[in-house]
């Protein structure tokens, strides 16, 4: 390993491999965030040029603020991701410290129980889904969409975190039991701020198929008042005609929340992904 | 009244019974240590009197309060683990403090009780830093102190040395003495290291697979051993054991011979043929061969002694043991 960093061939094939794959991975970002700033003919004409003082345009950005409430969509996205990342990292966390911690009857079949969701869509059960939601009269609520992310994310995140609780030290714990801590205060104080870097990895796996998932809003929350920012963009996007500034602006804007998300978090990821890897 | 009183406690796992039937007591004051080789059991005994076991029968007492039922918080003990289990994300004086902010002793207090332990363990330059900044013998004395400042009935050290360097280990073996005589606390010790269990000890329980073995002060256990694994246990280099039929014809029992009780003597009963020699210096360890039996002989200061001599040894009959097994 020291020896294949050391030898420069190597290295530099490597960081070739990997500037490569960074390139074909924001080259549609940067398209279209180059785009969103230009005039419709020209993002026909020439879709791959920079924006020049001839067709730099700003309307699709101002169509977007005109038209349907944007702002709106995109606290409804905001605040379902978050209360979503919220709800999976507060259950995922306390399901894994039972998972991990206590010796019960049925420990392991529980646990393969709640992974059971990994392998199984959530999407087959749309339907049963719905109804449920009809029932309940949580249509047309961002809570239908919470709560259907957060059951959702829950089964990877039970199933990260439990390993990784496993790994924090028994005596920890124990010391923990001597000196009069609750159950609660070790599973806050102690084993949660050791599992952190693996609580902000499931954090980012979740984040990003919610802020842009555009199946559950369409069906369980399609209102004008409860529209998510992916739903709110289709109304650019028509059968016949379609209104690429729009589009194109919108989806810009789209970024950079998650953006922010993942710099927040991304800190703790690195370390959460080594700290798997190298252990 | 006795400080720790266990009676008939038992432990299974399952079907595995890890320890079978033990009663001690220990007194006010005194220092107790619990040794066996690994898997004998002290560990989990250790745990079941600080309550992070429950024992499966058999009734623990702490001060003459039953405890079975209590809490490890409530049972007025303090621990230190073997991996010192210090609080990662808080600094020192925080993790000595925690348990009394538990317990809701006042500011003041717990700043004098911290003050006053860190002191005693050399701790006072390190308070504000992180068990991550640390090295072994301080994290350890981080951990003792995190014991200390909560005034306990009981101190339970799991192990606290073997994590340490040889030379710390003895400095910090040293420490504790130390601090047993000026806390006067009472103490409860486990370890593997028969050395530990010798030089720290007033009373020592030698434990093995789940049952105790002997108990008794260090001396008395060197001295009376009640049976073969204990005196090889204790002592080393380990007590030599040869079939007593070597000496009289017919005879079952194993004889026991401490190293340091065999001497050179021209006309000792014992032929032996020196295999290696170990020069300490101030001792001199002879390894040799009794017929097919290895034993050592420890002789004071210096000889010149070479491997494939031949030698005799003798013995005091008095200073011999006779074992049934």
């Amino acid at each position: 390993m020291n020896k294949a960093r050391t030898n420069p061939v190597s290295a530099a094939a490597m960081h070739g491999a990997l500037i490569l794959y960074t390139l074909i991975a924001l080259f549609p970002v940067f398209v279209i965030l180059i785009n969103s700033f230009k005039t419709r003919k020209a993002i026909f004409r020439e879709p791959l040029s920079l924006p020049s003082s001839d067709s730099f345009s700003m309307i699709g950005y101002e169509t977007v603020m005109k038209q349907g409430d944007f702002f709106l969509y995109f606290q409804n996205s905001m605040i379902v991701t978050v209360a979503s990342l919220f709800f999976i990292l507060l259950f995922g966390s306390m399901a894994a410290f039972a998972l991990s911690e206590y010796r019960f009857k049925g420990n392991l079949v529980m646990g393969l129980y709640l992974a059971l969701g990994i392998m199984i869509p959530i999407r087959i059960g749309t339907v049963a889904i719905l109804e449920m939601m009809v029932a309940t009269g949580l249509v047309n609520t961002l809570w239908s969409l919470i709560l259907v992310y957060t059951a959702q994310g829950l089964p990877l995140a039970v199933f990260i975190l439990s390993e990784f609780m496993r790994q924090v030290s028994d005596d920890l714990k124990d010391a923990g039991r001597v000196d009069g801590l609750s159950e609660y205060t070790i599973f806050a104080r102690i084993v949660v701020p050791l599992v952190r870097p693996a609580m902000a990895t499931v954090a980012v796996f979740n984040m990003i198929p919610i802020w842009n998932d555009l199946w559950f809003p369409l069906i369980l929350a399609p209102a004008e008042e409860t529209k998510t920012l992916t739903l709110g963009s289709q109304v650019f996007i028509g059968q016949f005609v379609t209104d690429w500034n729009a589009v194109l602006s919108a989806l810009s804007m789209a970024i950079l929340p998650v953006l922010i998300l993942y710099v927040i978090f991304s800190r703790q990821l690195i370390r959460g992904i080594t700290s798997g890897a190298v252990k | 009244m006795s400080a720790l009183t266990l009676k008939n406690v038992f432990k299974t796992f399952g079907t595995t019974e890890v320890l079978r039937d033990i009663s001690i007591e220990v007194e006010k004051g005194e220092f107790v240590v619990f040794v066996g080789p690994s898997g004998c059991g002290k560990s989990t005994l250790l745990r079941v009197i600080a309550g992070l076991e429950d024992a499966s029968a058999g009734e623990v007492y702490i001060d003459g309060n039953l405890v079975n039922s209590v809490p490890p918080s409530k049972r007025g003990i303090a621990m230190v683990f073997q991996s010192y289990a210090l609080y990662p994300h808080l600094n020192v004086a925080n993790n000595m403090s925690l348990a009394l902010k538990q317990e809701g002793v006042s500011k003041a207090e717990i700043a004098e009780r911290v003050q006053e332990a860190s002191r005693m363990l050399q701790l006072d330059d390190y308070l504000k830093r992180y068990p991550s900044e640390l090295s072994g013998g301080q994290r350890q004395r981080v951990a003792i102190g995190r014991a200390v400042v909560r005034q306990p009935k009981l101190f339970l050290l799991d192990e606290p040395l073997s994590n340490l360097d040889a030379a710390l280990r003895v400095s910090t073996r040293l420490e504790i003495a130390n601090l047993h005589k000026q806390l006067d606390a009472t103490m409860i010790y486990v370890t593997h290291d028969q050395t530990e269990a010798m030089t720290l000890a007033d009373k020592i329980v030698v434990l093995r697979d789940g049952r105790v073995e002997q108990v008794g002060s260090p001396m008395e256990l060197y001295n009376k051993p009640a049976n073969k694994f204990v005196a090889g246990f204790l002592g080393s280099p380990a007590m030599n054991f040869l079939p007593a039929s070597l000496l009289e014809a017919g005879d079952t029992r194993t004889i026991g011979i401490r190293p340091e009780d065999l001497y050179l003597a021209d006309d000792g009963p014992l032929a032996a043929t020196v295999q290696h020699v170990e020069h300490l210096g101030g001792d001199t360890n002879v390894i040799a061969f009794v017929g097919e039996h290895q034993v050592t002989v420890r002789l004071f200061g210096q000889h010149d002694i070479r491997p494939r001599q031949e030698l005799k040894l003798g013995f005091d009959a008095q200073k011999r043991h006779y074992f049934n097994e």
